[in-house]
């Protein structure tokens, strides 16, 4: 697929602060604090100084565990996602503000009302990244507990947008007050008066970052943007955006009508010469010894902390069922048996050490390179369809965002694919995106959206 | 007592439900960030120790009758100052304490310790259908959530030691497990296993208000007559309308109880002359350790306060001007609480 527009189609960022996960340094001195509220200052007060689309929390609802234990590797402990963002509002003046909250384990009457709270203070500038839980260990924390039956959690999720859109919908501007509304369904029994009117921007922008076809499926239903995981290879994802487009389409909307910013890393050194060794620091910083020695643990199902992540894998084969069950965390399993031979026979081969293969074999992420050349590249997955932008988590904060606003957005301006000053107010307006889907009159025939 | 504390609050245009009318912005610059901002700013000026945020999800019956929710507000004046506290209502009765205390934490590290709670029961039975949670009425129910929700909430504030992110290069943790701790509490509603995603607030615990009732959950406790003295800090609440340049107090009331009768209150009611005022609260602080205003019409008492009232009281030494930098816990002489967690 191509389009015209695309020849000038513009680069969109945003920053995912993630909050989790070992690809965020800390060991580094230039790491700071995880929570204190400078960290965050400093971040957006950057990302707004290089004219970003959008701010981007993650939710944590419970602490990882790995062995029934608290996961003490990575970074841990990170604010409210929404009261977070709501300070970050009245020190910024356009950037979008963005908080992922989880439809499982809140309710729409709340929500729909807290995430229009933010819209209101912020003037049209929130956006909810909608996301699912179906497991009973996170709902340990909850009045609603129990397990969420998997088939369930997008019929709840969908219901639970469609009932925060008619809340959005229910405050009348000729009366300027609530109409009351009863919301009945599997999921939901309720009857409430909207407690806001409408900000600037209609409704907060939703984003959704499932990949199943059930979770495309349900984005093509109800996201405004799709904050996708296909952010490092060009073919796979066009193949991803392709299929959104297709799937639009056969939901009654416009193939532009989802804008899709896939979270990548964007690694950047000021010569082609350093480029390797950059590349290379980041991801020993990424992979210590302990955090090899963990992710090993996985695959061989049990508790390596005690072997030299510098010595050889294990000698043994995993037990054939993993017994340990890392929760909250990404990495699923894949046959065990098959991976360590893989990681053996690349051992072997090259003679690496276990967190040499650990690094070896980690997926690679996003993108590597001099400004230039990283300019390069974004412009042409834009220009050819395959995002519309790219939502950035930083390897290090509060500084992670330095060197591609200083580097990398002048890059991205001097080849016309990126804006040189804000031309709206909202965050629907910097995405170029159309009404709320509960708002318009046609959506056929709206063609607003652009690039 | 060594304290008086003043305190404001600043929900919507003022207590009155025609106060609106009064407001010095158009009704629809009513609840934008701006307009919230100049007015906490205006009391954190006048020398307030805190501000409170009223709330519920139930919309309010009079004015405007829309809000934004009270966490989302303080949280966005807390970059926006610097010494004042910062106390939302939230409701206990149906929310998830989870989150009310992710919430609650994070306004404390946004407001670099200046954070503080006003948990209420709601009542209302048209609170319980908004939340589509099953309808709770029973005193003893109502009581039941809301010592169970401060309980939780506050074992989450503790369920992180103060160090116990680590950063140890050589072990190549983050974390001490061992600083993280399970709250592991069962009420009758809930459980929550914890520990919570926030570390331990910069205040260690938020300071908590409440009414007699809850003497034994909360910090300071809120009464609505003057006599009533409580264990701990005890703050009165005082519904006030003052003199205005050229209108009286008594008139502004009638005028504004013409358009919309003000509501029978239980609170300690003063309608006069900013001197009397003044007086009155010379001889609260005698016994109380501080008071919660509630302004009639916030753009009108507000500068009054601010220029006859406040100055009176910090020149003859009955109150003072919180202490920058200084927590709110602090300015209220509350030591910071050891962690009920932390193993010595």
């Amino acid at each position: 697929m191509s389009y015209d527009i695309r020849t000038r189609a513009q680069v969109h960022f945003g920053v995912f602060f993630q909050g989790v996960n070992h690809t965020t340094i800390w060991s580094d001195p230039a790491s700071g604090s995880q929570i204190d509220f400078e960290t965050f200052r400093r971040m957006i007060t950057t990302a707004e100084r290089g004219l970003f689309d959008a701010f981007f929390l993650g939710e944590g609802l419970r602490l990882r565990e790995q062995d029934g234990k608290i996961l003490d590797l990575d970074i841990a402990g990170r604010p409210d996602a929404i009261a977070q963002l709501s300070a970050l509002a009245a020190i910024t003046e356009h950037i979008g503000l963005v908080a992922t909250q989880n439809t499982t384990y809140n309710e729409p009457g709340d929500l729909a009302r807290r995430l229009a709270g933010l819209d209101i203070l912020s003037d049209g500038r929130a956006g909810w990244n909608a996301v699912t839980t179906d497991n009973a260990w996170t709902g340990e924390n909850f009045r609603r507990g129990g397990f969420l039956d998997h088939e369930l959690r997008y019929e709840r999720a969908g219901q639970f947008i469609r009932t925060a859109r008619a809340i959005w919908d229910s405050w009348d501007d000729d009366t300027n007050a609530a109409r009351h509304l009863d919301v009945s369904t599997s999921q939901f029994d309720i009857s409430l008066d909207a407690t806001l009117p409408r900000s600037p921007q209609g409704h907060p922008v939703i984003f959704q970052a499932g990949d199943s076809p059930t979770g495309r499926d349900f984005a093509a239903a109800n996201a405004d943007v799709i904050f996708s995981g296909h952010g490092t290879h060009f073919d796979d994802a066009l193949a991803f955006a392709d299929d959104i487009r297709a799937r639009l389409l056969a939901a009654g909307r416009p193939a532009d009508d989802i804008k899709i910013l896939p979270g990548t890393q964007i690694v950047l050194a000021e010569k082609a010469s350093e480029v390797e060794e950059k590349r290379r620091w980041v991801l020993d910083g990424q992979y210590t010894g302990q955090t090899a020695l963990s992710l090993a643990g996985l695959v061989w199902g049990r508790d390596l902390s005690d072997l030299d992540p510098d010595g050889p894998l294990p000698a043994d084969d995993p037990v054939p069922a993993p017994i340990s069950v890392t929760r909250g965390a990404a990495r699923d399993g894949k046959d065990p048996i098959a991976i360590a031979k893989q990681w053996r026979a690349l051992a072997d081969a090259k003679n690496l050490s276990l967190r040499e293969v650990v690094i070896e074999t980690s997926e690679r992420s996003g993108f590597v390179g001099t400004p230039g050349q990283v300019a390069d590249e974004l412009t042409r997955w834009v220009r050819a369809g395959a995002s519309d932008g790219f939502n950035i988590s930083p390897y290090i904060v509060p500084g992670g965002l330095d060197e591609i606003v200083d580097w990398l957005v002048p890059e991205l301006q001097e080849r016309g694919a990126y804006r040189t000053e804000y031309t709206s107010t909202t965050l629907r307006g910097h995405l170029g995106l159309r009404e709320p889907l509960t708002r318009r009159q046609n959506t056929t025939t709206d063609g607003s959206a652009t690039g | 007592m060594s304290i008086f504390a003043l305190g404001i609050e600043l929900d919507g245009e003022g207590s009155h439900p025609a106060a609106w009318r009064r407001a010095s912005h158009p009704p629809s610059e009513s609840l934008s960030g701006r307009t919230l901002t100049q007015k906490v700013r205006a009391a954190e000026n006048a020398g307030f120790t805190l501000a409170t945020f009223d709330d519920s999800i139930v919309p309010p019956r009079s004015g405007l009758g829309a809000r934004v929710d009270a966490v989302n507000r303080a949280s966005f004046v807390a970059a926006a100052t610097s010494t004042i506290g910062l106390v939302p209502v939230v409701e206990t009765t149906y929310a998830e304490p989870f989150h009310t205390s992710s919430q609650l934490a994070t306004l404390d590290y946004a407001s670099r310790g200046r954070g503080g709670w006003i948990p209420t029961r709601v009542a209302d039975p048209a609170a319980a259908r908004a939340w589509g949670r099953t309808l709770l009425t029973d005193q003893a129910d109502l009581d039941r959530e809301q010592g169970d929700s401060v309980t939780v909430v506050r074992d989450l504030w503790d369920s992180w030691d103060d160090d116990a992110v680590i950063r140890d290069h050589a072990s190549g943790r983050f974390l001490d497990r061992d600083k993280l701790h399970y709250v592991d509490f069962e009420g009758v509603t809930f459980t929550v296993k914890g520990p919570a995603i926030v570390p331990r607030p910069p205040q260690g615990q938020l300071v908590v208000f409440g009414t007699e009732a809850d003497r034994e959950l909360v910090d300071v406790v809120l009464v609505t007559d003057p006599a009533r003295r409580s264990d701990g800090l005890t703050f009165v609440e005082i519904a006030v309308t003052l003199d205005t340049p050229g209108v009286t107090a008594t008139d502004r009331l009638a005028a504004l109880n013409e358009h919309h009768q003000a509501p029978e209150s239980s609170r300690l009611e003063y309608v006069g002359p900013a001197t009397g005022f003044v007086e009155l609260l010379a001889d609260l602080a005698a016994h109380a350790d501080g008071v919660r205003l509630f302004p009639t019409v916030i753009d009108e008492d507000l500068p009054v306060l601010a220029r006859y009232v406040l100055p009176a009281l910090f020149k003859s030494g009955v109150a003072h001007r919180p202490v920058p930098g200084s927590s709110l816990r602090g300015n209220l002489g509350l030591v910071r609480p050891a962690n009920r967690y932390a193993r010595v």
